[in-house]
């Protein structure tokens, strides 16, 4: 499988990279066949000395995001750990000193990169899981971690699903971009039209064309609550946010008992089922303790510059109720106030009737808050829809909760 | 007019001579991307230098740097290019009055280069006597992702389709480095045409050599006392943590208080200078910096 643009005397280097390539692929790099042949190119352009320009060219190449810089670093040490390897193809693409007689067989090469490529299908860092099975419904900062199987939803539940989204109107939603789209009626003159417009006609008479300023959906990104105390809402949440990603699109979506897990790109699968198992997988504090705080800081430290732009709304759906109240729950709700367009709570605990803003959690949360959703069942992704959907009423206004009590 | 650098090593002399300290990796991946012709994707925290690279790689090699800011609703009209609508207007007017109106002449006439208004990503495909243009596309997060999509003819193939005239394509490809503060995530179909590099705070050998290079008339002893410090910083738990840019500034601001070496109200009084957010200079004002001060001291009292 020599290349026809490979360097002299670099089938094996070509054959080795493709090995490397895959090896990448195994351990999550999106590394399609084009990269191989790019990194062919760059090599052979590079002239490579030393070890450390032959891991930086290779990089340059197959590294397309800040995140795949630690694996692509353990897969090319585990990968070309031999150091023979490397120094052996650097002397081959060498022009001054011509790699000498070949001392294995082509077979022993072959034997190499098997070995080589056999360490990486094992090693591909997985975090460890410790399972433990504690279904604790009581508010504790302990660290549960437990995997999570939802029951699937029938076709026509995904129907209607479907078209409750599409319905689903999400207040301030709309924002006004600075293009603009043809339209008759619209209020601006779009010059470029018209002029084509008016040359039609020998440019006797101007017929003039209309423009207005194009809409779109705001940016939506989502955090939720997925600790023991908000367990039963999990299925409704995660289906709720597939096909809000499915519909739009700009959603970001994260969830957080003990730690914050972004699992955006897992919702993006086509299938619900499919996308809920691999989300499901992902996470690892299913029905674990309530740390809010902790799982707001991080957001707002890692992701809030990152999603956040371009006139976000943020989704907090959370019953807070956050064991310890500190300081810091204030400070990271304001910050993320102050970062986003517009924060919208929706809080499950509403559904009892004579709810009251009680609880140190909520109480310290709710001034910081645009908005805060009442909802009496969250038994349905109608419901939710519902709540979503519209102006804010009156019972809606933070402050009015934060005075009945 | 300098060439291209043949190797890493010419690579990075071509930066030091222009003032630019890099790394080994970057100039790694900006021979690369000269080499083989890609666009160079730079993306980090703002203020490690990613603009500055463009800037020092027009400058070192002699090319015209063409600047693209971009901005939330940055469209064709101001990125590529435009009619001259005044122009052309007054173009029939004047064909009428003089009574000869051909019509096919006449547009031919209007919609040629002598009507075309020329904007950045256009003017980078033109041939220049010094050589090929770079090309910077500053801080790509900020527009949306349909310009995003725009870019993809012109990073691909360095062509630029207008309809009343053809497919406009340059002759020597410009030397193209986008730059991104990762606000949002570009788009993978965009990356996969560039050479990524991921542009890191430089360790303190490295940033001592900027500031020498850059800030030359610090004193020995407050450059080592700025870096250690502003070193010890990005360790703590920020919400920013100051860039490079941030130590030059500090260097100048310190050199212009006529400071021979740090100590704590200074440090507090400049604070400023080097964060930027109320909470963050909140946190390290006080007995904080004191603190750390006194252990880049006697950290460098031992190196001596």
């Amino acid at each position: 499988m020599s290349n026809p643009s490979a360097p002299r005397g670099g089938g094996r280097l070509a054959d080795n990279i493709a090995y490397f390539a895959r090896a990448l692929r195994q351990a999550g790099l999106p590394v399609g066949p084009g990269a191989v042949l790019d990194a062919l190119a760059a090599v052979e352009a590079a002239r490579i000395g030393t070890r450390e320009d032959f891991y930086w060219t290779l990089h340059a190449v197959f590294v397309k995001r800040h995140e795949h810089s630690i694996l692509f670093d353990q897969a090319f040490r585990i990968f070309w750990r031999r150091r023979a390897l490397i120094e052996k193809l650097i002397a081959q693409m060498s022009p001054i000193a011509p790699g000498g007689p070949e001392e294995k067989k082509p077979q022993a090469g072959a034997l190499r990169v098997a070995e080589a490529l056999a360490t990486p299908r094992q090693e591909p860092p997985k975090p460890v899981e410790t399972t433990e099975f504690s279904a604790r419904l009581t508010v504790s900062d302990r660290e549960v971690l437990k995997a999570k199987d939802f029951a699937q939803m029938s076709a026509a539940e995904i129907a209607r699903a479907k078209r409750l989204i599409a319905e689903m109107a999400l207040p301030h939603d709309e924002v006004t971009t600075r293009r603009f789209l043809p339209d008759p009626r619209g209020r601006r003159i779009d010059p470029r039209r018209t002029f084509r417009r008016s040359l039609r006609g020998g440019g006797a008479a101007i017929d003039l064309a209309y423009r207005s300023a194009a809409v779109r959906h705001a940016p939506v990104v989502a955090l939720v609550d997925i600790s023991g105390s908000m367990a039963e809402y999990s299925r409704l949440f995660l289906h709720f946010l597939h096909a809000i990603a499915e519909k739009r699109r700009r959603v970001h979506s994260f969830v957080f008992a003990t730690r914050l897990t972004n699992i955006s790109r897992e919702l993006a699968s086509r299938d619900p089922d499919e996308a809920l198992a691999r989300a499901s997988k992902r996470v690892q504090d299913w029905e674990g303790g309530t740390r809010i705080a902790h799982a707001l800081h991080d957001f707002n430290r890692h992701w809030s510059r990152r999603v956040l732009g371009q006139g976000a709304i943020v989704l907090l759906f959370t019953d807070g109720l956050e064991r310890e109240v500190t300081r810091e729950l204030t400070f990271e709700m304001d910050r993320l106030k102050r970062s986003c367009r517009r924060l919208i709570w929706l809080n499950p605990l509403l559904r009892f009737d004579a709810f009251e803003a009680r609880a140190a959690g909520i109480r310290a949360m709710l001034p910081h808050v645009d908005e805060f959703r009442p909802i009496h069942s969250l038994a349905s992704m109608e419901q939710l829809c519902r709540a979503l959907s519209g102006e804010p009423s009156r019972l809606s206004a933070p402050r009015q909760w934060l005075g009945a009590s | 007019m300098a060439d291209r650098p043949g190797s890493i090593d010419e690579t990075l002399s071509l930066l030091q001579g222009a003032g630019y300290v890099a790394d080994r990796p970057l100039a790694t991946v900006l021979f690369l991307a000269l080499k083989l012709g890609r666009p160079l994707f730079l993306e980090g925290e703002a203020g490690v230098g990613k603009t500055e690279i463009a800037k020092v790689l027009a400058a070192a090699l002699g090319r015209r740097l063409i600047r693209l800011q971009c901005y939330e609703g940055l469209d064709v009209a101001s990125a590529v290019y435009e009619w001259n609508y005044a122009g052309q207007m007054m173009a029939i007017r004047l064909a009428e009055a003089s009574g000869a109106v051909d019509r096919d002449a006449l547009e031919s006439d209007l919609f040629s280069e002598r009507y075309l208004v020329k904007r950045p990503l256009l003017q980078a495909l033109e041939s220049d006597i010094a050589g090929a243009p770079v090309l910077l596309i500053d801080e790509l997060d900020r527009t949306d992702e349909a310009f995003e999509a725009f870019l993809l003819e012109v990073l691909s193939d360095f062509q630029i389709t207008i309809p009343e005239l053809g497919t406009i394509k340059a002759e020597h490809p410009p030397i193209v480095v986008i730059t991104s503060n990762r606000t949002r995530e570009i788009h993978d179909a965009l990356k996969r045409r560039c050479l990524y590099h991921w542009v890191d705070y430089p360790d303190a050998e490295r940033e001592i050599a900027i500031l020498r290079s850059r800030v030359p008339n610090v004193p020995e002893r407050l450059s080592q006392e700025i870096v250690a410090f502003v070193q010890a910083i990005r360790k703590e738990d920020l919400f920013k943590a100051p860039g490079v840019a941030e130590t030059l500034d500090w260097a100048s601001a310190l050199v212009e208080l006529d400071a021979v070496a740090l100590d704590p109200a200074l440090v507090s009084d400049t604070l400023g200078v080097l964060l930027k957010y109320q909470d963050d200079i909140q946190k390290m004002q006080g007995s904080r910096a004191k603190e750390m001060l006194d252990r880049i001291r006697e950290s460098l009292r031992t190196a001596e």
